[in-house]
Formats: C-alpha cells, structure tokens, sequence
C-alpha cells in the first residue's frame, strides 16, 4: 500500500471539455479513477473495519464505469489502496483469464498505470471474485475480496434494520438454527460456499461466495483481508492473524469438499478443482480452479492423468485467450 | 484433448468491435447526431437524465446514442460519468411557484387562478400511427396561433390554495445549508440508512427506475396500499437555479432547468394529536417526465405511512423493499451478473447434490435390505 492514509490530497484533475482530442480519456480522470477525496473517505471505512473485524461498514459507494454485481465494491477498495508501485494480480472464479478478471485488469492498468502479474507470489495486492489463491499468502499482501452480499444472514432476515440489530447484540441463533435445520433434512449441513464464517469471536462475516474449501485459509492469514461490497455499499475486513472459524456442531465439525480424482494436468490432490466436461457422453476431467497454481506445479515438473496432453495445448495457446 | 476455452483479453477486445459496428448499423444510413436526438428523441433525453441524475442534454444524447437507445444503458453510462465530477456546490431549493410554466393541470378544481393550460402533450392525441412521419417529408408543422393572452406569470400552486386554508399539511423545509441547517442527505455521497427521511426517499424515488415506479404506484391504486389520491396539480416548465457562493454571501442565478413537479392530494382521517387534513404525496423529474412524476409522488406518499401511523401492509409501503429496488443500475447490474462465471460454487453444489443423491441410495438399500 503506497498511497499512505493522510497523504497530500492532490486537487482533482483537470477536466477537459467533451470532444477533445485525447481519445482514451484516461486521462481526464484521477489516478486510479477514484477522486482523493473519495479514496480518503474509503481508507478511513478500511480502517474502522480493520479495527473492528467482521464489522460491516457502511460507505458512500461511488458509482463505477463497471456494472454493480461485476465487483465494484472490490474496484473501490483496491483503487483507493493501490499505488503506482504496486503488482495487481486479478482472479475471477480462480483464474486469472475469465473475461471479467481480463477486464477488471485493464481498467487499472489503463486508470492506475500499474503492473500486473498472474503470479500469486509476485502480487501485492490481489483482488478475487469466488476463491482465495491456493498458495498460502505472505505479510504484506492484501487480499481485496469483490462481494456481492455482505450480510450473511440476509437469507433468513431480508430487512437490514433487523440484521444490524441481529449483529449488534450478536444474536446469532438463527443462523445455528439454519445450519440444524440442514442436518436434520439431510444429515449433513448442505452450504458448500459463502459459508458463514465468526471472525474474532464476535462477528458472524459473509467470506463471500468462496467455496466452504477456502474457509481455513481465511483464518490466521498474514496477509490483510479486506471485502467490498459496492451495490450494497458496504466495508469490512479481516486484519492478518485473526481467528476466523466456519460455524458448525460438536457433533457435525466443518469439514471441506474432497475430490476423488486429482488435478488432470498437473496432478494436484489437495486443491479446489473444476469439473470440464468433455463430450456428451458423460467424459469429464477434473482441473485445478487456480490457474496459477496449477501452472507453476507444472512448470515444476509435476503432472496428472492428461498432463503431457494439456501441455501440447498450452504450448499451442488456448482459443480466444491472450496470455 | 482438452484445450482451455476462456474468454480472453483479445475475445473482448473484438466484442467492442463487433459492438461499434452494430451500433453504427447500415454505414450507407446516415449516422444520428446527438443535436438530432436531443431535439427529436426529447422524452427519452428528459427519462435518461433524470434517472442518471445529471442535467446536461448534450451528455445524454451522447449516452443514448452510445447505447443504441438502450435507454438503463444509457442511464448507466450517464452515472458512471457524473461520479467522477466535482461537487462544486449545493443549490437553493427550486422554486416551482415562480416556474414559466408550459403545461399545467389541476384534477382538483375545474377552474382556478392561471387556468388549465394544456401545453405539449399526448393526453388527448389518438393514438393512431401517423404516416405522414413514415413519409419523412420533413414538412413544418402546423403554424400556432399566439393565445389571447399570455400564461399567468407566476402561477398559483393549487397546494398552496389547499395550505392556506391548512386543509393540506404544510411541507417539512429539507435541511437550508445557508442558515447552518445541515444539508440535504446525498445518496451519492453516504449510503442509504433506515429509517430514510424524506430527503433520502425523495432522492431515491427521483432516480428510480421509472417502469418499477409506474407499477408500484399503479399497485396502490389497485388495492395493495389503499389511499385515494387526486392530481393536485402537475406542472412543467422552467425554473432558475441559484447556489449562493460563499465569497458572495447571496443568491446568483447560475441556469435555468425544465422540471416536471407532481403534487399528489390524499385523504387522511386524522389521529388523536392530529385533524382530519389532505396529506401530500410528491413527484419531480428533470425535464417532461410526468408519467414518472405521478408514480413518484404515489409512492412517496405510499412510504409515508409510518409518520402517519397506518399500518405498512404492502410492497409499496414497504421502504426497504422499494427504496432497495428502485434503482436500475443496481439492479441490472445485479440480475446480470447472474452472466459471470460461477463455475466455482456451481461445483462445490454438484459435489454435494452427488453426495446427497448417494446417501440416498444408501439408505434406499439398507431399507430394502432390512
């Protein structure tokens, strides 16, 4: 984070008249879209949600050139921390090629001028949509999580006058009671991603539609976790090394989604795959969801039951991808 | 073999080009300029600006026209614009009682001082298709007389005819910055908080999307959220816009805007503190909205029932649900973004359906075996 909270407000920049003659117009806007005074307002959300984990700050969420839904509240979390001598690494769904990702990547190295990598390692700050990177994050990294429903019980109570009041008593039976009433119906309890999570042993937090497999990564992380939700114009975070337990039973402890098949390309057999369906009559293969993971495990030297084949493929550039 | 299919920077990249080429269509059919839509698509201009909450007819025209005359698209567009613009400062309240008013019409009183002026509108067209445009003749239209005599300037409000006789409640004054009251609440600047005081409500209904307003409104009428409304008075035109600029210490007119203003006159019986008294529901648009601007102040007054002690039965009473929903930026976004991958969690659901399914044809068979 180089932009330092407190820094030197520049004045907004100019604004030329319309039809002007630079055609891209990135350069009628401030660095990394976002006025300073927004960015301001923003890093001080950060903060009270950094100070208070799991707690959902409201923020005055600016209207983004990138449709609600699509990760604006991330766009504004990472635009207010991002500084020209930061390395973005962009994920959608794991991967770093998914067309929203693609797109989430250029708006900020066309507003932000920034480098970007597809290298969890090399990345300082990361913002994902839907996993958490397979390989174990460092001090320093920020994760910016884009987050669709900030409010995890907002399935069992549509009313946010009522779910403030839930949180701020921290009554949190009813979620308990959800989670029961799964094991009663199906013997197990049947939330397999956003799964509810308790943060510092006081908020119950939305880790966002990650899989329930990332779960046990969110907690004790060095890196900063930090979640926005821009239609629902809400903050909040999770400091490095706080506690972060997925709610469960004594007798029904949480446990995460197992696979009996290994990464097909590189062999992995401890992380989140993809199923890819092959033809129409029933073929599938099972692949690594992080693509970066699964990329540098091959560049390793590992691989898996279609590995020599999905090398070749490699080497041949995927259709309709740019790498 | 397996090969990676996935959308790609260059995939997208010539989807904008595909995307320019349909916007511009035939090239051989001349291309619409933005003073054409401007001048000609005017409705839409006035629908787009007032939803993008932005006043700038040249803006707009552009945003439509980049749109293909998706007008939410445009609306979108027009927003993501306006975000990035300084707020350079906080206008007195219009005053619509010194409006030059263009149309005007009361269902309140047959007659009244300044007159039913009919203005520009559909009201009483036949809705006929009309050739002679098919025929693009550009032929002028009919000559207009000059009236007798000039409209009423300024024009009585029918509410303050009502509020004279305190038969109408007085309107609650918004927040005055220049006698230290605080300033109106902004949705752009802070998100919505509940309860939502009428500046937030009346802020979020003028933004909302018009169709969702139109049936909301339309749903009390019909019984879901029941007060009798009448049209007090609608009325377009322009009025002048003035900040006072802190160096300065007083007002200066800095433009004029073409507002449409909706006051809707309900019933209400009273309560033990308070007298039987019309109660307000209350509408406005930029530019000629009026179509909107009813459905607004019948929602507006549909949301007023907590300060009015009735009971909130209905969607449209409902304020989280329709302060929450209103908006058609945020709700297209949300409803499209169903269009993004999910391929993660789909497959942690499949994991789980299979392993549900399994445990049911366990338990199928120990039964059967039992």
């Amino acid at each position: 984070m180089t932009s330092g909270i407190g820094a030197a407000e520049p004045m907004q920049t100019t604004r030329a008249a319309i039809g002007d003659s630079d055609p891209d117009g990135a350069d009628r806007y401030n660095y990394a879209y976002l006025d300073e005074q927004t960015k301001r307002m923003i890093r001080r959300c950060l903060l009270k949600a950094l100070a208070v984990p799991g707690y959902q700050v409201p923020f005055g969420s600016r209207e983004m050139p990138l449709p609600y839904g699509w990760g604006t509240g991330g766009i504004q979390v990472t635009a207010s921390i991002i500084g020209p001598d930061d390395v973005l690494k962009v994920i959608d769904q794991g991967a770093d090629d998914t067309t929203n990702a693609v797109s989430i990547r250029r708006f900020f190295a066309r507003v932000a001028a920034v480098e970007t990598t597809e290298a969890t390692a090399e990345a300082t700050v990361i913002q994902t949509r839907h996993r958490i990177p397979e390989q174990p994050l460092r001090e320093g990294q920020i994760l910016v999580y884009q987050v669709p429903q900030p409010e995890p019980l907002r399935k069992l109570e549509p009313r946010e006058g009522e779910t403030r009041k839930m949180h701020a008593y921290a009554e949190y039976g009813l979620m308990h009671v959800r989670l029961y009433e799964d094991i009663a119906r199906f013997g197990r309890i049947a939330t397999t991603y956003s799964y509810p999570v308790m943060v510092n042993g006081r908020h119950v937090m939305s880790p966002t539609p990650i899989p329930k497999f990332d779960n046990p990564k969110m907690g004790g992380n060095p890196a900063v976790q930090l979640f926005g939700a821009g239609r629902e114009k809400r903050i909040y975070a999770v400091p490095p090394y706080t506690d972060v337990r997925s709610l469960d039973f004594e007798d029904h402890p949480f446990a995460i989604q197992r696979w009996d098949e290994c990464c097909a390309l590189c062999g992995a057999g401890d992380s989140y795959l993809d199923e890819v369906i092959l033809d129409d009559r029933g073929g599938r293969m099972f692949v690594c969801s992080d693509t970066d993971h699964c990329g540098t495990r091959r560049a390793r030297g590992h691989t898996g039951r279609l590995g020599a084949d999905a090398a070749t493929a490699a080497a041949a550039k995927p259709r309709g991808a740019a790498r | 073999m397996y090969v990676a299919v996935k959308g790609g920077e260059k995939a997208i990249l010539n989807s904008h080009k595909l995307l320019a080429e349909e916007r511009r269509g035939d090239p051989s059919v001349p291309e619409v300029s933005l003073r054409q839509i401007d001048q000609q698509l005017g409705l839409a201009v006035d629908r787009v600006m007032t939803e993008g909450s932005l006043y700038d007819r040249g803006l707009v025209a552009l945003a439509i026209k980049q749109a293909r005359g998706d007008l939410v698209e445009a609306v979108f567009l027009l927003r993501a614009y306006r975000t990035t613009l300084p707020r350079l400062a906080v206008s007195e309240p219009i005053d619509t009682a010194a409006m030059a008013v263009r149309r005007r019409v009361s269902a309140t009183y047959k007659d009244l001082p300044g007159g039913q002026v009919l203005g520009p509108t559909y009201d009483y067209t036949h809705r006929l298709l009309d050739f002679a445009l098919a025929a693009e003749t550009d032929a002028p239209p009919e000559a207009l007389e000059p009236a007798e005599e000039p409209v009423a300037h300024p024009m009585l409000r029918v509410c303050d005819v009502l509020g004279g006789e305190d038969l109408l409640e007085p309107e609650t004054p918004a927040g005055d910055p220049a006698s230290g009251e605080p300033e109106p609440f902004d949705l752009t600047r802070e998100p919505l908080s509940f309860p939502a005081g009428r500046d937030q409500r009346l802020q979020n209904l003028a933004r909302g999307d018009e169709g969702f307003l139109l049936a909301l409104g339309y749903s009390t009428q019909r019984g879901f959220g029941g007060n009798h409304p009448f049209a007090g008075e609608i009325r377009l035109g322009e009025v002048s816009v003035e900040i006072v600029p802190e160096e300065l210490g007083f007002a200066i007119d800095i433009g004029e805007i073409t507002v449409t203003e909706c006051q809707m006159v309900n019933q209400f019986a009273g309560s033990a503190s308070r007298p039987a008294q019309f109660t307000r529901g209350y509408g406005l648009t930029f530019g000629h909205c009026e179509r909107k601007a009813m459905a607004m102040a019948l929602v507006d007054r549909a949301l007023r029932c907590r300060e009015l002690d009735e009971t909130a039965r209905y969607p449209a009473q409902d304020e989280e649900f329709v302060l929450y929903h209103s908006d058609n930026v945020e709700a297209s976004g949300f409803v499209q973004h169903l269009k993004l991958p999910h391929y993660v969690d789909f497959q942690a659901e499949l994991e789980l359906v299979r392993r549900l399914r399994a445990d049911h044809g366990d338990a199928r068979r120990k039964e059967a075996a039992e």
